[in-house]
């Protein structure tokens, strides 16, 4: 569904250039939950952004469902670590903005109806009419998360999206968020700097090193879904892997840590 | 509720409160006049400038209205210029550079100079008063939108692109709105300088209006008289400033202010 080849990212800073990202392969399933995990300032948005088609790469190619990016396109949603709600809109016409900007939509009663769903969907029936600001920031970022399904996009890029909200309410949407992955057969990219919640939402977690952003190693996640933490019977599991990312994540442990872990929680 | 909240959130005290201030002013004025005896042509007690409007009251209102008709229709053309002003300006960096510094020199003018010119240019009308008062307010309209619009949070920015809004959509769905709060502030401390822009320009080659009446008065050491409009003025300002409060509370309900 997304296939990046030796894609590199250079900006230029006030202070000469800086690279962010260098010879990134990645290739993600259709329908696959992949999460994104590394240091901050190593790279994360700015490949999420490229994706999106918001950036393009200074070198390598970024192609969704088989064509270059070049572009902003409806088929791909992000969704952002705020909720970037527009304050002087209901909770209705912020879910369909996506929808009330292409002027090729004709049919927008059916998109209503969909929003109506989507709502339902996350909790948030008869709240149609509040207004950002009477909403909590869990309930405003399902508001977001709406927004981002409402035109039914194949693919859904996502920047650290609950990384601002208590843990309780994070704990819950990330169950959410697998709840309706399992409906849809989205493709997600899911930005995080939080290892469990790497661990419980991925298929695979992709680690990212920092200065230059390099693709340190990617981490199958074959725990039976649905995960939560804490109260299944998957903690060895969710364990062995956390400490993989760990050692993944800490620049200093040299990869012979990664065989230790393995051999401390065998698979 | 303690004592002090009911005080700084009730409905009641939010009216009582500035009438409080207000009594207390005239109040003083009146002890003063009478304390050091002050003669009425130098400065009338409140009991004088009653006594005198209550002797031409038609006539104190009609000038009023004159001078409340230029205001406003100076002050909604200021907006009528300003915002699209405000608009070039945020969306080219080079019409900024080119046309902020004149806008900057229009501005430092001082207004009562270029008062007699307009007479000049445009007759004894009412046409150089509405412009003295679009001349007066619309620098603040202008600065206030635009910084308003600047001050759109990146993100919001970056959701319209992801969502492949047009620069068109870009501005009125999103800058505008988020540009209200803002433009609400600049329009606040514009009618006020609408109000003495009415007044400078009914000051030269007027016939009517409450400048005129404050002019005319000093002639004829009516001192009461000018008062009489001045305090006309003022109300009048008052009644133009929480207007737009009312307006702004009604229009931008999302945007409540918060201390
Ligand atoms: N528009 C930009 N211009 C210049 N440098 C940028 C820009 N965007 C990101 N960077 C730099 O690229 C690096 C990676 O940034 P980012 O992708 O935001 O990291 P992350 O999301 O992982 O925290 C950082 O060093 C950042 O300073
Ligand atoms: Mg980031």
């Amino acid at each position: 569904m997304i296939r990046l080849d030796g894609v590199g990212q250079v900006f230029d800073g006030r202070e000469g250039s800086i690279t962010a990202l260098e010879k990134i392969d990645l290739h993600v399933r259709a329908g696959e939950f992949v999460t994104l995990i590394g240091r901050s300032g190593c790279g994360k948005s700015t490949l999420l952004r490229l994706i999106a088609g918001l950036l393009s790469p200074t070198s390598g190619t970024v192609k969704v469902a088989g064509k270059p990016v070049t572009g902003p396109s409806p088929d791909v949603a992000f969704m952002f670590q705020r909720p970037a709600l527009l304050a002087w809109r209901s909770v209705l016409s912020n879910v369909l903005l996506p929808v009330e900007l292409d002027r090729t939509i004709r049919d927008r009663t059916a998109y209503k109806n969909r929003a109506h769903e989507l709502l339902e969907l996350v909790g948030l029936q008869g709240f149609e009419r509040r207004l950002p600001h009477e909403l909590s920031g869990g309930m405003q970022q399902r508001v977001s998360l709406c927004r981002s399904l409402i035109r039914d996009p194949q693919v859904m890029l996502m920047d650290e999206p609950f990384s601002a909200l208590d843990a309780l309410t994070r704990t819950e949407l990330s169950e959410e968020l697998q709840r309706i992955k399992m409906e849809l057969s989205t493709t997600i990219v899911f930005v995080t700097h939080s290892i469990d919640e790497a661990v419980v939402l991925a298929d695979r977690a992709v680690v990212l090193s920092p200065r230059p952003g390099r693709l340190r190693d990617v981490v199958e996640i074959d725990i039976p879904r649905p995960r939560s933490l804490g109260q299944n019977s998957h903690l060895a599991d969710v364990a062995r892997i956390s400490a993989r990312l760990h050692a993944l994540l800490s620049d200093k442990t040299p990869p012979v840590a990664e065989r230790l872990v393995d051999e401390v929680w065998p698979r | 509720m303690t004592k002090r909240s009911w005080w700084t959130e009730s409905r009641a005290s939010a009216v009582l409160l500035p009438i409080t201030g207000l009594i207390a002013v005239i109040g003083l004025w009146w002890l003063a006049t009478i304390v050091f005896a002050v003669p009425e042509f130098l400065v009338p007690s409140p009991g004088d400038v009653l006594v005198r409007f209550s002797q031409d009251p038609v006539m104190l209102l009609q000038n009023a209205g004159v001078s409340l008709l230029e205001t406003i229709q100076g002050f909604l053309l200021s907006i009528v210029v300003g915002v699209p002003i405000a608009l070039l300006i945020v969306r080219s960096a080079i019409l900024e550079r080119l046309v902020y510094p004149l806008l900057l020199m229009v501005n430092a003018i001082p207004k009562v100079a270029i008062a007699p010119l307009l007479v000049v240019w445009m007759g004894f009308g009412q046409g150089p008063k509405v412009l003295m008062v679009l001349l007066m307010c619309f620098f603040p309209i202008v600065i206030s939108t635009a910084q308003g619009m600047k001050s759109t949070p990146v993100e919001l920015v970056e959701l319209l692109r992801s969502l492949n809004a047009s620069r068109t959509q870009e501005f009125f769905k999103l800058r505008i709105w988020h540009a209200m709060p803002q433009i609400f502030t600049g329009l606040k401390v514009a009618i006020s300088l609408a109000v003495i822009g009415s007044v400078i320009g009914e000051f030269v080659g007027a016939t009517q209006g409450l400048g005129y009446l404050i002019q005319t008065s000093g002639a004829t050491a009516d001192t009461a008289l000018a008062f009489a409009a001045i305090t006309l003025l003022s109300i009048m300002s008052i009644i133009l400033f929480y207007g737009l409060v009312l307006l702004e509370h009604l229009l931008l309900p999302w945007a409540q202010e918060s201390r």
